[in-house]
């Protein structure tokens, strides 16, 4: 178990120390560079806590694609070198996160959390394809997301076209 | 002490928290999307985490953190669809000057 709490302590700092970065850097694009590497910590996290899956979508999607999203939207507008500034809500803002960390803590120290001790499932692939696509499962939902997808690639394509 | 529940419990909150300050406090429309987006990564971290150790055999968590990404993916295409056409029509993306519909 020691090299899985390494891990962990490993992975935690650089994403929270990345997630800091991002919020605290002026140079929106170092921010972005500093947002994936926070995504690729959090894909660690995933392969930690035995989501294979989880942590190759992880990085697919969020090291992927939405990373190239956001790097195309910076060079696409202005400010990039000091386009990070705060606005006047920065105290209350940061009193209300502190406030926030807080009460989850509170709720995370408090409650009696019913811990199974059994090894989990590994690997998770078709054990989610079981809960996606099988009987009882979540088919529902999964057929409304290509709507919900499309209804959104049809958006950004109408907002972003010229005229 | 070994790592459990509580640890990444922990770091979602802590990651959550950073991204609500940020998503408050910047003005750049797209540092937001992208405090948003932390938010959104921390979520996911606590589901998969309960999945992990309180049913483990489940994975429901996991399923939902597939739909919570489903959905953090379409909402930063049309997030910054909006956002670049809010830079063509004003030339500006500071959300404290984008304020037409503010009284």
């Amino acid at each position: 178990m020691a090299g899985l709490d390494i891990a962990f302590w490993t992975l935690a700092v650089i994403g929270v120390a990345s997630a800091l970065t991002v919020v605290l850097l002026r140079n929106v694009f170092r921010a972005a560079l500093s947002l994936v590497l926070c995504f690729l910590a959090v894909a660690g996290i995933y392969v930690s806590l035995s989501a294979d899956f989880l942590a190759a979508v992880q990085v697919l999607i969020y090291v992927g694609a939405i990373s190239v999203l956001i790097i195309l939207a910076i060079m696409l507008t202005r400010d990039v070198q000091r386009g990070s500034l705060s606005n006047k809500f920065r105290i209350p803002a940061f009193f209300v996160a502190i406030l926030f960390l807080g009460a989850v803590g509170f709720a995370v120290c408090n409650t009696p959390w019913q811990i199974a001790g059994i090894a989990p499932q590994e690997p998770t692939t078709s054990a989610l394809a079981g809960k996606l696509f099988g009987e009882g499962g979540f088919v529902l939902p999964l057929e409304i997301t290509p709507v919900l997808l499309l209804a959104a690639i049809l958006g950004a394509i109408i907002l972003v076209r010229e005229k | 002490m070994s790592i459990g529940l509580e640890h990444y419990l922990a770091l979602s909150a802590i990651l959550f928290s950073i991204g609500l300050y940020g998503a408050l406090a910047k003005r750049n429309a797209i540092v937001i999307l992208m405090s948003i987006e932390i938010m959104l990564n921390a979520v996911n971290i606590a589901m998969v985490a309960f999945s992990r150790y309180i049913v483990p055999l489940l994975l429901t968590g996991q399923v939902f953190a597939i739909f919570v990404m489903v959905v953090a993916a379409a909402e930063a295409a049309v997030g910054l669809a909006i956002i670049i056409a809010i830079y063509r029509s004003r030339e500006t993306i500071d959300v404290t000057k984008v304020d037409l519909m503010k009284w």
